[in-house]
Parts: structure tokens; C-alpha cells; sequence
């Protein structure tokens, strides 16, 4: 069949942060990565952005923030995600977050998380294998 | 899952499963004929497909969401299908339509999903029609199908659609005479949308002379103004009527046998597509000489 | 050589009155050598392109600047941008910045009061008191300013979409102060157009917006006449990515935009203009940011002039806050941070700002600690104490490289400008997505090499280390959620809920009208309605804006 398999992201912005600079550009970056991106844009609450996941059956989820809130709200996805039934989709997520945060994030099932700075080409490496995971799984 | 597991799914109206039925039915995955041979055929045939098309800046998704608000107001269960071109560079997508319907997220009888064309050549992509029917058979009485609205995609979407909606709107510049004049005749219905703003009533005027082909009176115009949510109880009044035209005059059925011979076709292309490219590029054949007598031996030879 | 005519005739006029008004701030200023700087230097001979292009300061075009005297009769105001958790733990920090030499104050305020909901609100679960100051009512707006004198002190408030609350919650505590609402300084920013394109704080779609922002200058103009209404914001739209002259162009085009919104409802232009303020960001390219700023203030002068008929020299005086490029921070070797912003700074000030936020060197990380902010205004006080550039105006002018690049900033800033208005003007371009399109594909092509390593950022891409120490951030307390939410029931039991119910049904009836809200937002601030139950009012009137990607 010539239909291929793609994998597919959503990208989003939980909370009330409005800077969608950084999320655009993944977007972006994973499109030109070959990747179909569902881009859900800002102020999602983590139960819309777990039912968007379910209903597109997205690889992958794709977090950002930039205002501190991501300690209480990237879980909040993570718990949401697992209440819609997707416990195997799994979340990432980039931002202004300290490194001691990571630690409770990872804890929390977040797999991977991005600090400013880091080259796209890690992240975009991290997104393909977070995908090629669940596939497998 | 399995495909058990996923029909029970279906019929329970689970979202996972509708969503893990239609990623097999994208990918080319084997369990996907089985799935699809075993849909729910009689939900598929009442449901009614309806497609919305236009020009970009028309409001397409605005009105969309319009329908939507409406028709869940009335308690119908809805599918929606959104669809956006595939980079021919990478063959990724961003499918930028979920976005605007993120106040439905959490409906669970809005049925949403973006699909890419994954480098289908004509716009809307393969397997819109499967996912149409997976979508029927999870009990969606109304399926949407949205494109952006140019090129290819709005013959296809004409296609598939029951009922086909062309969404236009003043000041687009003089777009509506140079717009393929062939999509005017082929909608059902059409909408003038920001029917509040300047030129709106000169448009509805000048469509007024339009007749889809084959008909003999002059194809309905609604008029709305979807970001006040005004004129769309009207125009599902239209919907309704046109649809039941069509199931009266058998005119339903007629397109659905026109979409069902299609899609075969299609699917007949896409399997020989790949199987006759591998043989032209093998065969390595000189550069001089016709193409299309070339093609008519290579054809001869099966 | 004698003195060139119109340099006497400047000295003469413009700068003779200023000079009486408040002299400099030396008798003399002198060189390490003792020897006198000038004020200002000009060619020789001043001729006509001269006077076109460049003239005096406080003197059309104001390219060399808006104030004839500039920095050597008043130093910039070094507002350093602050706020975070509760109003009480903000008030220490204000007390301490004003006690460190900071010359006026800026709010910072938390998301859910960006947007317009309380604290105790299902949106705001996880943001309460992280980017600002959490205000739920005029309670905390009196804690945020307990023993601070609003009749001494001048607060700028970045607040957009609720700012005719906020401003009406500041007013309300300077009268209790006992501040008479004309002598009230300050500056709200009130620009909503960017936060469609850049920053995304918005609640009301465009038109109900554009009503609220008018109300307020209307307002303002009879009752806090010294009060700046609105902060025209490049600032965010160069973070999102876009590129020098985009940030003057969309900037400059919202100004008219809101200029043509007053005029239309009715205001005298050469009564409101007067009290529009800009806000410009100062990135890394030294030498392009000062031609950017001095374009910009050409450009406007020229816009209010000829596209508007603007009289009074004050309604064509481009007045502006800058604050150092965010973007342009790295979380790693965060010291390379100081230097960054000491340049941005710099060029703020060769661009002749009125006031400037210099940021932390931490802040890639977190909010700033005590430490780095106060790092942040020494940069500020050693530019201008220790480094020259404020002893005499505008010292760049006449560079050939300076000069082409301002005049090159100018042309292309107006033909987007011109190609905005052509296309149905700024909101039918936020609508169509036009203006958001532009800038993510500018920033899409920075990002892009910056990946390919075509463009370096020291320490990030090129000339890295491991990092060493954690530097030490400020954690914001998760309490200060549970906090909020308590302080609000307890004002809920204590306040008159029968007087504010009926404030807001009379706010409700207003909406729908046409009146000016603000005497109605006015009397709900002073019987304690929250933000949150005045904003929810104007949801259900107005609507919300949704972004379409």
C-alpha cells in the first residue's frame, strides 16, 4: 500500500502562558523532521490537550512553559492522559524550567524535558525515539 | 488492540479505539481490512457526510464550529475530518485545524481528527473515506469534512461529500470569477459568510444566476455571519432540505456510487502506482519517443 | 568658527526653556581631564538635510532625541520590572529597589491577573504568584503599595487586557493615600493589539478592546491628566522573533491604530497624544538598535505630523521604556548574561530611552534573585555615573554607518506600515493572520541559524563549557496559591456582597451600552469586587477572543 507510517505529535501550551515562540518552532522543526504535528496552540487545560491526544492517537505529546507553572501542570497532563484511557502516550516538555524540577518531572512520568539552549536536533532525536517506544510497546 | 477489541470499542464510542482504528487505517496496516470489512454498514449508509470548502479567509472553521455548537444543541453525535497538505519536502504536516475546535476537545460526541495528505496528488488524502466510515460506525450521525480549499482538495472532498458546502465571503478580492468556475456548479449550497460586511449582499446578487450541473433551479444561498453565530440554524434548515431531496430522489444513492467507483479506482492507482513506477524505472528505456504510446504498451503487456 | 544661526536659535528657544524648567544636573561636565564636554556636537555647517533629518533635540524630527537638555538635565528612569507571589512579599522587594536608588516602579503581575481571573479560579491552577504579583482585589493593590507614596513615586503597571481595573484599583489606593488622582504618575500598558500577535494575554476580542482602551484615555485624560494610558509594545513582538524593522513597523502601526480609535470616538488629538508611551526592546546588535530607536521616534514625529495633523509638539514626541532583549539570555554560563546586557543597555542609552529595565543574569532560569537584580541596576548606574555616554546627546549622530542604517530602518519600517494599511489595516491583519505569520517566519529563520551554527551565541552553540555550580535561583513557594485563595474568602465574608452585586449588574448594563466604563469599574474596585467578578462580567458582554493558529 502506498500509505506510509508517520508519526504523529501534538504540541501545546497548558496554563495561561501566552509565549508560543519556542512551541511554533518545534512544530515547525518536527514537520520539516517529517513528523504530522497537531498543533493545539495556548491556554489548553491538561484534559483538553489529553482528549486532543486520544482522539488524534498522537505518538507523542509535546509540552511547553515558560511560566513556572509547568511543576503542577505537565503531570496534570500526564495523570489526564492515563485517565483518557493513553497511558502509553508518552510527554515531553521544554521551557524555562530550573534542573532540580526535572528531577520531579521525570518522577512524575514526564520522559524527557528541554531546557533553553538545547539544539534542536537533540530534541527532535529524543521526539523520534519517545515515538519509535510507544510503537514497539 | 485487537480488531475485536477495537469494534467493541467502536460501538461503545470509545475514543481510543476510534483514534487507534483510524491511525491503522492510515498507516497501511494488514488489520485494517479486517476492520474495515466488519464496520457497522448500516449506521455508514444513514449517516450523512457533509463537505465544507472555500476559499481561504472565508471563515471556514469559524462556521464549522458554528454547525457544531448547533447540532449538539440538537444532541447529534458529529465526526469531523480536517485536512492539511503534507510537505513534499519532508512529508511532515503541521495540521493546524484542531486549534480552532479546542473548545469541543472535551465533548465526547465531537469526533475530531487531522489527517495529512501524505502525498496523495489529489488534496484530500486517501484515507479520508475510511476514516469517514469508521467514524459512521462509532454512531456519528453528521461527518464534517473541512479543507483548506485549494487546488485539488475540493473535487475530492465533492467526492465524498453528500452534501457539499462553499463557503465564500466579500472582499476576498475578485477571486469568485477567476475561481474555478467548475466549483461553483458542483456545490449544493452556498454560503456568503460576513454577511455583515461591506459587499456581502453585491456577492449573494452575484451568485444568485449559479445552478449546480444537472440541476434546473439556481443553487440556494445562506447567508451568515458565523463569529455571532447568526444564519446557522437557517442554513441547517437548508442542509436538511437538501438532503432530503436527495434520499427522495435517489440522487444520494447516485453519489454514493459515484464516490464508491471512485474510491476503488483510486485504491486500484495507489496499488499499481508504486508496482508500475519500479517496472518504467527498471525497463530504463530511451528518452526518445512518446510517452502515452510507451504507457499503451507497458498496459498491453498485463 | 562662529556658531552656525540655527544652533544659536535652538540654543536661543528650545533649550533655553527646558533649561529653565530644570537645569542640568552639573554646573559644568568635564572630562577625566578636566575639560568640558559638549552638549551636543553638529556639522559646522547645518544645512537643510540636516534640519530634515536630524535637527536638535526637542525639535522635530526628535531624532536626536525629545528632551533638549536628554540625559545631562535628567538621567533615564532606571524602573527595574519586579513582582512575583503575594503583594506583601512584592512590596519588600519595591521598598528595597527604592532604597537601592531605583527612580520609579514596575509591576509585574501573575498570569491569572493578566488575564482577568482570581486566584481561586480553575485556570489559574499552578500560576498563581510565579510571573508577578497575584491581585485579586484592591486589598492586595493596598498591601502592594503599603508606605509607598504615590504622590512621590511613579509606577509603570504592565497590565493589558484588565489594565482599566488595575488602573482603577491604583487610583482608589492613592486617594485613600491621600493622593489627589491629577498628581497620580504613572503608566499602565494597555496595549492589546500585540498581545493578538506576540503575547498572548488577551480576553476580549478587538473591537470590545479597542472600546475599553478609549474609555481609559478618555478618563485619564480629565481625571489622572499625568498618567500615561498606554505603553506601545515592540518589546514583545521582538521577543516572538521578529526582526528590527518589523518591531518598529507593527509597533508604530498599532499606535496609529489606537490614535485613529480615539479620533474616531471622538477625542482631540492633541489632548490624548500627548500621553501615549512606547516600549522598545534593546537587543545585542549595538549599532543596529541605535538606529532602530532613533528611526522610530523620526518616523513617528513624521506620522503624527503628516498622516494625522497632529499641532502640538508633545502629541509628535516619541517617549519610550526600554527594557534589555529576554531572547537573548543563555542558561548557561549565565555571567555572559552581564555583558549582554550591558550592551543592550548601552545601545537603550546612545538611543536616547526615557527609562530602562535592565534584566538578571539568571533570569534563562528563573525569576531574579535579590542579587542579580541588584547587578542588573548597577549596569544601569554605571553607564551613567562612570562610562560618559550621558554627558552629552546623542554622540552617534553623523556616523555614516549609523545614519544609513537609521535612514534604512526608517524606509522599510514605513512600507510595512503602508503595506498594513493597504491590506484593511491591523486588525483585519491579526485577523488574517498576517502580522502573526510574519513574525514567526523571521523567527523560524533565526532559530534556524542559530541550529546551523551560521549565527553563534556565546556559550550555547559555540565556546561551551560544563557548567559547574548551580547558580542559586528564587523559588516561588507553592503556598502562595493556598494563601491567595484564603485571603479571598475571607474578603468575600467581609466585604458588602449585596452593594457589589449590584455594582456589577450596573457595570453589565453598562457594557452593553456605549458609556465609559471606567466610573462603573471605578465604584466595583472600591467596594472590594475582585478582578476576576469584573472581568467575568465583561466575558459574558463581550466575548473571548480565540486564536486561530
Amino acid at each position: 500500500m502506498a500509505t506510509t507510517h508517520k508519526y504523529r505529535v501534538l504540541i501545546g501550551k497548558p496554563g495561561l502562558d501566552g509565549h508560543d515562540r519556542g512551541a511554533k518552532f518545534i512544530a515547525r522543526a518536527l514537520r520539516d523532521a517529517g513528523f504530522e504535528v497537531v498543533y493545539t496552540g495556548i491556554r489548553r487545560s491538561p484534559e483538553e490537550i489529553a482528549a486532543a491526544a486520544v482522539q488524534e492517537d498522537v505518538d507523542a505529546v509535546g509540552l511547553s512553559s515558560l511560566s513556572g507553572a509547568h511543576i503542577r501542570l505537565f503531570p496534570a497532563v500526564v495523570e489526564a492522559l492515563v485517565k483518557a484511557g493513553a497511558p502509553d502516550i508518552p510527554v515531553l516538555g521544554g521551557g524555562v524550567i530550573p534542573e532540580e524540577d526535572i528531577v520531579t518531572l521525570k518522577a512524575a512520568g514526564i520522559v524527557e524535558i528541554f531546557t533553553p539552549g538545547t539544539p534542536i536536533d537533540t530534541i527532535i532525536t529524543a521526539y523520534k525515539d519517545a515515538c519509535a517506544k510507544k510503537s514497539s510497546g | 488492540m485487537t480488531i475485536d477489541r477495537l469494534l467493541k470499542g467502536l460501538k461503545l464510542r470509545d475514543p481510543r479505539a476510534i483514534g487507534r482504528a483510524i491511525t491503522l487505517v492510515e498507516n497501511g496496516d494488514e488489520k485494517a481490512q479486517a476492520l474495515l470489512s466488519a464496520l457497522d454498514e448500516d449506521l455508514i449508509s444513514r449517516a450523512t457526510i457533509l463537505g465544507i470548502t472555500g476559499p481561504p479567509g472565508a471563515g471556514k472553521s469559524t462556521l464549522t464550529n458554528g454547525i457544531i455548537s448547533e447540532l449538539r444543541q440538537r444532541k447529534e453525535r458529529i465526526g469531523i475530518i480536517a485536512v492539511d497538505p503534507s510537505s513534499p519536502i519532508s512529508g511532515g504536516a503541521i495540521l493546524g485545524d484542531r486549534i480552532r475546535m479546542m473548545q469541543h476537545a472535551t465533548d465526547q460526541d465531537v469526533v475530531m481528527r487531522s489527517m495529512a495528505t501524505r502525498g496523495r496528488l489529489g488534496g484530500l488524502c486517501a484515507t479520508a473515506g475510511a476514516a469517514v466510515r469508521i467514524m459512521a460506525s462509532s454512531g456519528c450521525s453528521t461527518i464534517i469534512i473541512e479543507t483548506v480549499g485549494v487546488g485539488q482538495s475540493e473535487m475530492d472532498i465533492i467526492r465524498l461529500a453528500d452534501i457539499t458546502l462553499l463557503v465564500l465571503a466579500p472582499g476576498l478580492g475578485d477571486d469568485i470569477q477567476a475561481m474555478k468556475a467548475g466549483l461553483l456548479e458542483v456545490a449544493d449550497l452556498m454560503v456568503v459568510n460576513k454577511a455583515d460586511c461591506k459587499g456581502a449582499d453585491i456577492l449573494a446578487m452575484d451568485l444568485e444566476t449559479v445552478t449546480r450541473k444537472g440541476s434546473t433551479t439556481p443553487t440556494q444561498i445562506s447567508m451568515t455571519v458565523a463569529t455571532e453565530g447568526k444564519g446557522i440554524t437557517e442554513l441547517l434548515d437548508c442542509i436538511a432540505e437538501v438532503d432530503s431531496e436527495h434520499r427522495d430522489s435517489g440522487e444520494r444513492q447516485k453519489r454514493r456510487r459515484g464516490a464508491h467507483d471512485q474510491e476503488v479506482l483510486d485504491w486500484c492507482l495507489e496499488i499499481l502506482r508504486p508496482r508500475l513506477l519500479a517496472e518504467i524505472t527498471q525497463k530504463k528505456m530511451s528518452l526518445l519517443g512518446d510517452p502515452r504510446l510507451k504507457a499503451k504498451e507497458i498496459l498491453k503487456e498485463k | 568658527m562662529p556658531k552656525d544661526p540655527k544652533l544659536a536659535e535652538w540654543e536661543e528657544n528650545e533649550l533655553a526653556k527646558s533649561l529653565n524648567r530644570f537645569p542640568e544636573r552639573k554646573e559644568k561636565f568635564t572630562n577625566h581631564g578636566g575639560e568640558e564636554i559638549p552638549r551636543i556636537v553638529t556639522p559646522e555647517t547645518i544645512d537643510d538635510q540636516y534640519l530634515d533629518q536630524l535637527a536638535f533635540p526637542g525639535k522635530y524630527p526628535y531624532t536626536r532625541g525629545v528632551q533638549p537638555t536628554m540625559y545631562r538635565g535628567r538621567l533615564w528612569t532606571m524602573r527595574q520590572y519586579a513582582g512575583f507571589s503575594t503583594a506583601a512579599e512584592s512590596n519588600k522587594r519595591y521598598r528595597y529597589l527604592l532604597e537601592q536608588g531605583t527612580s520609579g516602579l514596575s509591576v509585574a503581575f501573575d498570569l491569572p491577573t493578566q488575564i482577568g481571573y482570581d486566584s481561586d479560579d480553575p485556570m489559574s491552577l499552578g500560576e498563581v504568584g510565579k510571573v508577578g504579583v497575584a491581585i485579586d482585589s484592591l486589598a492586595d493593590m493596598e498591601t502592594l503599595f503599603d508606605q509607598i507614596p504615590l504622590g512621590k513615586v511613579s509606577t509603570s503597571m504592565t497590565i493589558n487586557s484588565p489594565a482599566a481595573v488595575l488602573l482603577a484599583m491604583y487610583v482608589a489606593v492613592g486617594e485613600k493615600q491621600g493622593v489627589a488622582p491629577e498628581n497620580i504618575k504613572g503608566t499602565i500598558q494597555n496595549d492589546i493589539l500585540k498581545e493578538y500577535v506576540a503575547r498572548g494575554t488577551y480576553i476580549f476580542p478587538p473591537k470590545p478592546s479597542l472600546r475599553l482602551i478609549t474609555n481609559i484615555f478618555q478618563w485619564c485624560s480629565q481625571k489622572t491628566p499625568a498618567f500615561n494610558t498606554i505603553s506601545i509594545s515592540g518589546y514583545h513582538i521582538r521577543e516572538a522573533g521578529s526582526t528590527a524593522v518589523q518591531e518598529v513597523a507593527f509597533t508604530l502601526a498599532n499606535g496609529c491604530t489606537y490614535v485613529q480609535t480615539a479620533l474616531d470616538a471622538g477625542m482631540e488629538l492633541d489632548v490624548f497624544a500627548r500621553r501615549l508611551a512606547f516600549f522598545f526592546n534593546a537587543s545585542s546588535d549595538l549599532l543596529e538598535e541605535v538606529a532602530k530607536f532613533r528611526a522610530a521616534r523620526r518616523l513617528w514625529a513624521r506620522l503624527m505630523k503628516e498622516r494625522f495633523g497632529a499641532k502640538n509638539p508633545a502629541s509628535l514626541m516619541l517617549r519610550f521604556h526600554t527594557q534589555t532583549a529576554g531572547n537573548t539570555l543563555t542558561a548557561q554560563q549565565i555571567d555572559n548574561n552581564i555583558v549582554r546586557v550591558t550592551i543592550q543597555a548601552l545601545a537603550a542609552v546612545l538611543g536616547g530611552t526615557q527609562s530602562l529595565h535592565t534584566n538578571s543574569k539568571d533570569e534563562a532560569h528563573s525569576l531574579p534573585t535579590e542579587e542579580s537584580v541588584r547587578t542588573a541596576l548597577r549596569t544601569q548606574q554605571v553607564l551613567a555615573h562612570e562610562s560618559g555616554v550621558a554627558d552629552t546627546i546623542d554622540p552617534l549622530a553623523g556616523s555614516y554607518y549609523i545614519e544609513a542604517l537609521t535612514d534604512k530602518i526608517e524606509r522599510e519600517a514605513l512600507a510595512l506600515i503602508n503595506k498594513i494599511e493597504e491590506s484593511g489595516g491591523v486588525v483585519t491583519c491579526i485577523e488574517e493572520g498576517f502580522i502573526q505569520r510574519q513574525i514567526e517566519n523571521a523567527a523560524y529563520q533565526y532559530q534556524l541559524e542559530i541550529e546551523r551554527g551560521e549565527r553563534i551565541i556565546v556559550g550555547m552553540n559555540k565556546f561551551k563549557v560544563e557548567e559547574e555550580k548551580k547558580p542559586p535561583l528564587l523559588r516561588v513557594a507553592p503556598e502562595v496559591e493556598k494563601t491567595q485563595v484564603a485571603m479571598l474568602t475571607e474578603l468575600k465574608n467581609n466585604r458588602n456582597n449585596e452593594q457589589v452585586a449590584g455594582l456589577l449588574t450596573k457595570l453589565e448594563a453598562a457594557a452593553q451600552g456605549s458609556e465609559n466604563l471606567m466610573p462603573y469599574i471605578y465604584d466595583c474596585v472600591k467596594e472590594y469586587a475582585t478582578l476576576g467578578e469584573i472581568c467575568n462580567v465583561l466575558r459574558k458582554v463581550f466575548g473571548e477572543y480565540k486564536d486561530r493558529g
